[in-house]
């Protein structure tokens, strides 16, 4: 047997003083295998090491909150005996190696997250980082990803609905694919990953283990380096019809009562997914490496623990169920072996050609995983930018071009066309608006579901910019005419040894923090990936927020296009004008700088809760949030939909480009029927929310009195062409 | 044994990948490079067979299934 | 009347064809396992879309050699109704019911949206809803739609009226700019000979309801369960 030397510890990612604890909790040297178990469960990804402590101080629970952070997704109540059970994940060190494989196993394995607990997915959204366009990367790596994320989705026939993506150069070397899935589930039948029951079986199904993906969550755990690009082999290769296979067969199980405990097997493989249902259950378990069913011949116990091969899962079933399971995996012509049994031990004992090759207590090697209090410097907040130090430029129309075809603000649909976001036949708010909206299938209720999160204000002010990210979810809900339920996290951040990055991750949360407990709408699923950097530098600091929002009948649902010539266009909520931060400021002025807009969550909340309930009543044809480009940005997105112009007027004693562009919180944009236009000014007085009509819907153009007129067919030119132009190999249809 | 198949398109039925690669050859200098067609390659593993039986066998498998003669040309190697 | 969908192991369809076929008919069709080796007697058969059996090697190939669709040929022989979407159109390319192949589409990408449709024959079973030179809209979803036939199938296809859609604008103008995937002669779907077999790329049983987006298909699986009535 190897001697386990300083150098091979490194190799392994645990630091010095990690390794003394190695050796206090066995008592003596570990093996190679056990090495390798405690390198990944103690690694960033799986121990969540230098984020718990901040964690643990966001809100997880609300009255329909079943199941909080924790378990493999989060879990909430939608009425009528269902929950929705949903998570977002990363994948973005693997998807920078290798775009589509990476992408496509991302998707796969949030996919199995959510099947694991008994759902049936029925959505996918995704949040991509990108670099800049112009970077030599860039578009090799949109094009992988995008292809990835289609290839898996598309083929297991689970609808991608929709999601957000940014190009800025603080991800040049550092792109981030986060994946979302939601699935519904009856609240009677959901499964948890906790092993119980001594000597009850550990089945395992799915694929056959390879030698996929060794210490891809170590991988996920370090910076970049020039040498990344050699790390190719550890990516895992997805097979999208072998999951599809998997979650049949899953779900056909399910419907069972043979399952005591299930979890799927995700980064770090058979080793995290035995070690948590032990830990969770409070038992050992025994394991006979010989019966893990094997792809490649020779394979170490070593790497039938680490592999990350996809497609598998771990089950414990109740004794003497494992012959009809069995028959149901074979229907699909899936493995399915015995490969051990829970115990009394609290002990993970692995065997193999019948000799013990690890044996490790389960719960001090859980409990005793390292938690850091790690050093972090507040950011300062930048002054804001108002209005007044902005000179504007003169052909505020021409500006509104320039931005509808910025990067930030160009259409997506390049993308999303490449996605199946129609099957299953429950969509019923495609790609392109506030948020996705997907039936409940057989029912009258439905999901909204969205991603947001601005990076730029995040850098700039990490407190705010977190609030504004879940703020911008539950405004984003809310203007589909959804209750917003919960959200899941995806925090992407870089180096947290460093205290300015560690300060950002601490500001963001806390912002968070806030913004949840404000809007009743707590965090109940997430993941953390840090080490975004390449040579020292990081991203810009990158909560995704994904949201989640139940629409109780489906045609109480609002979009944001324009519906007919004539209607009433209100404003709703009050606009400062600021321009820190700012797509103008970014596009026109090429500057990022100032502070970020304020978001105050009680106004937040009291303009949102009248839009949704004038939704609810009917008095509102369309309706769409402000947010990136401001109010301008927002009517050109409603004419374009609905290909119907505007005529807009606003009182203000604002300058025209800050009205245009600026990028107050808490305002929506919406129409009426010229009759209902004053039933909503005085509800909107009623409940002290400032409602202003600002115009009438019509004719070919936008236009803003006094300050541009823009015809449909310009903006949709500009709009629609950029990201189409910038994938276009120049000369190669 | 072992029989190696290789398919490819017919000539006349567009090969959009055929057509990428030429081009990104062209994008890395490699100007000498003309057509470009893709195709691919099965290893079959033949168990009992004989050396005489081989072709015809193999040759089966390819109009049942491996290629689709609407579209594709194939070709056989058997192998030691 | 009775109709019968085919599930593979990686068809995903399968369920909206379900769900647009009821609310045509009324009741439910037969779900058809793909390991089952009887096929019961119905009027008609719907291949739906998906991977069937992951379209490895080629989309559909591996389907088309299966026992179940060697049933299907043979009920298809004798003049049942067959409806094959998408998957289902490449299964059938596969299985020779209908002629040519589909191959991976021109720009190589996934498409996935709303496409408008000329009628370009009529067939009373299938389109009777409509008439020659509408335009009609149905959604797209795939990433080998590409309609490849040698130029005697494509003339013998255009001279006997089995070209069933081709992909056109709003207007009905079928050009190179309306062709979504590179579609010998903008094919979106075609009939067999005998007329009893339709193969399209586009899937009527997306559009539904006016909350799904559009009520195309809708008329067109009424048309359907009507003239098999």
């Amino acid at each position: 047997m190897t001697e386990i030397t300083k150098e091979i510890v490194a190799e392994h990612g645990l630091s010095e003083s990690e390794y003394e604890r190695v050796l206090s909790i066995l008592g003596r040297e570990p093996n190679r295998t056990e090495l390798g178990i405690f390198s990944v469960m103690w690694s960033e990804h799986c121990s969540y090491k230098s984020s718990k402590k901040w964690l643990k101080t966001l809100p997880t629970e609300a009255p329909w909150v079943i199941c909080g952070p924790g378990e493999n997704a989060g879990v909430v109540d939608i009425g009528d005996g269902q929950a929705a059970i949903f998570k977002m994940e990363s994948h973005n060190h693997p998807s920078f190696i290798e775009p589509y494989q990476g992408a496509a196993t991302g998707v796969g394995g949030i996919l199995r997250d959510v099947f694991t607990m008994g759902a049936r997915p029925i959505a996918n959204m995704n949040a991509l980082r990108f670099g800049q366009p112009d970077h030599p990367k860039t578009r090799h790596l949109v094009s992988g990803v995008v292809a990835g994320i289609g290839g898996y989705g598309n083929c297991m026939g689970i609808p991608t609905v929709g999601g957000e993506t940014n190009f800025h150069s603080s991800y040049d070397g550092n792109i981030l694919v986060n994946a979302m899935t939601v699935g519904v589930a009856e609240t009677e039948k959901i499964f948890y990953s906790a092993a119980a029951g001594i000597g009850n079986p550990v089945v395992y199904v799915g694929s056959k283990t390879g030698r996929d993906g060794i210490h891809g969550a170590t991988m996920a755990s370090a910076e970049f380096d020039d040498d990344s690009e050699e790390k190719r082999p550890t990516v895992q290769v997805g097979d999208p019809f072998a999951e599809k296979l998997l979650l049949e067969a899953c779900l056909e199980l399910m419907a069972t009562d043979y399952i005591v405990a299930i979890q799927d097997m995700g980064a770090a493989g058979l080793t995290s997914s035995s070690f948590e249902m032990a830990d969770k259950g409070g038992v050992g378990i025994r394991l006979d490496i010989d019966k893990v069913p094997m792809r490649e011949e020779g394979m170490t116990p070593y790497e039938v623990m680490l592999s990350e091969s996809q497609e598998r899962m771990l089950m414990v079933l109740k004794p003497g169920s494992e012959e009809a399971a069995q028959k149901i995996f074979e229907k699909w012509e899936l493995d399915f072996a015995i490969i051990g049994e829970v115990t009394d031990t609290g002990k993970m004992i692995l065997t193999m050609h019948g000799e013990i090759v690890a044996e490790l207590p389960v719960a001090p090697l859980a409990d005793a995983a390292p938690e850091y209090d790690r050093p972090w410097v507040k950011t300062v907040a930048p002054a804001p930018i108002k209005a007044s130090d902005v000179s504007p430029v003169k052909d505020l129309g021409n500006a509104l071009l320039t931005i509808m075809g910025s990067s930030e603000v160009a259409s997506r649909k390049w993308i999303w066309e490449q996605y199946d976001h129609m099957v299953m036949g429950d969509t019923i708010q495609r790609p392109g608006g506030d948020a996705a909206v997907v039936r409940i299938h057989g029912t009258d209720k439905a999901l909204a579901i969205t991603t947001d999160c601005n990076p730029r204000y995040c850098y700039a002010d990490p407190e705010m910019g977190g609030k504004q990210a879940v703020a911008e979810t539950w405004r984003n809900l809310t203007a589909t005419g959804a209750k917003p339920l919960a959200i899941t996290d995806c925090m992407n951040f870089g180096n947290p040894e460093r205290p300015e990055i560690m300060g950002q991750f601490v500001g963001c949360i806390e912002g968070m923090r806030e913004a949840c407990i404000a809007l009743d709408y707590p965090v109940v699923s997430g993941n953390v990936s840090l080490y975004n950097e390449t040579k020292g530098v990081g991203i810009h600091p990158t909560p995704a927020i994904g949201g989640i929002g139940l629409i109780s009948q489906s045609d109480h649902m609002a979009t944001i296009a324009f519906k007919s010539e004539g209607e009433t266009v209100l404003l709703v909520g009050d606009t400062s004008g600021d321009l820190g931060q700012s797509i103008y400021l970014k596009e026109i002025e090429g500057r990022e700088e100032g502070a970020p807009p304020v978001v105050n969550l009680d106004v937040e909340k009291r303009n949102g809760d009248f839009v949704r309930d004038s939704i609810h009543s009917g008095l509102v044809t369309a309706c769409h949030d402000i947010s990136d480009g401001g109010l301008a940005v927002a009517l050109s997105e409603m004419a374009l939909a609905g290909n119907i112009g505007a005529n807009v007027s606003i009182q203000s004693d604002l300058p025209s480009h800050a009205i245009c562009f600026a990028e107050d919180q808490a305002r929506y944009v919406i129409t009426t029927t010229a009759t209902n236009a004053e039933k909503l000014l005085q509800n909107a007085q009623k409940c002290n929310v400032p409602l202003q009509n600002i115009g009438t819907t019509g004719h070919n153009e936008l236009k803003i009195e006094n300050t541009l007129a823009i015809s449909i067919k310009d903006m949709r030119h500009v709009h629609a062409n950029w990201l189409p132009d910038l994938m276009t190999v120049p000369g190669h249809e | 044994m072992k029989a190696r198949v290789t398919i490819s398109l017919k000539n006349g039925v567009l090969d959009p990948q055929g057509k990428a690669i030429s081009h990104a050859l062209h994008g890395l200098g490699f100007d000498n490079v003309g057509e470009v067609r893709q195709g691919k390659i099965i290893e079959l593993e033949l168990g009992d067979i004989s050396a005489s039986d081989a072709p015809s066998v193999v040759d089966k498998m390819c109009t049942q299934l491996l290629a689709n003669t609407v579209i594709e040309n194939y070709s056989v190697e058997l192998l030691d | 009347m009775k109709a019968a969908v085919i599930v593979f192991p990686g068809s995903n369809c399968d369920r909206d064809m379900k769900v647009a076929i009821e609310q045509s008919l009324g009741t439910s069709p037969i779900m058809v396992w793909h390991g089952d080796s009887e096929l019961p007697d119905t009027d008609l058969i719907a291949v739906p879309g998906g991977f069937s059996y992951g379209d490895y090697l080629r989309c559909g190939a591996i389907a088309g050699n299966s026992p179940i669709m060697r049933e299907v040929v043979k009920k298809a022989a004798a003049g049942t109704p067959i409806l094959a979407v998408c998957n289902g159109f490449q299964v059938a390319t596969e299985t020779g019911m209908l002629p040519g192949a589909l191959l991976r589409n021109a720009n190589q990408k996934f498409i996935c949206r709303d496409v408008h449709l000329k009628i370009t024959s009529q067939n009373n079973r299938f389109s009777g809803a409509f008439k020659v030179d509408d335009v009609i809209r149905f959604p797209v979803a795939h990433h080998d739609g590409n309609y490849f036939a040698d130029d005697e199938t494509l003339s013998r296809l255009e001279d006997n009226g089995q070209i069933a859609f081709k992909y056109s604008d709003e207007d009905g103008t079928v050009s190179s700019k309306t062709n979504i995937n590179g579609s010998c002669n903008n094919i979106a779907g075609i009939y067999n000979e005998a007329g009893n077999i339709l193969g399209l790329m586009p899937h009527p049983e997306r559009l539904i309801s006016d909350q799904l987006g559009g009520t195309d298909g809708k008329l067109f699986f009424d048309n359907l369960i009507n003239s098999l009535n």
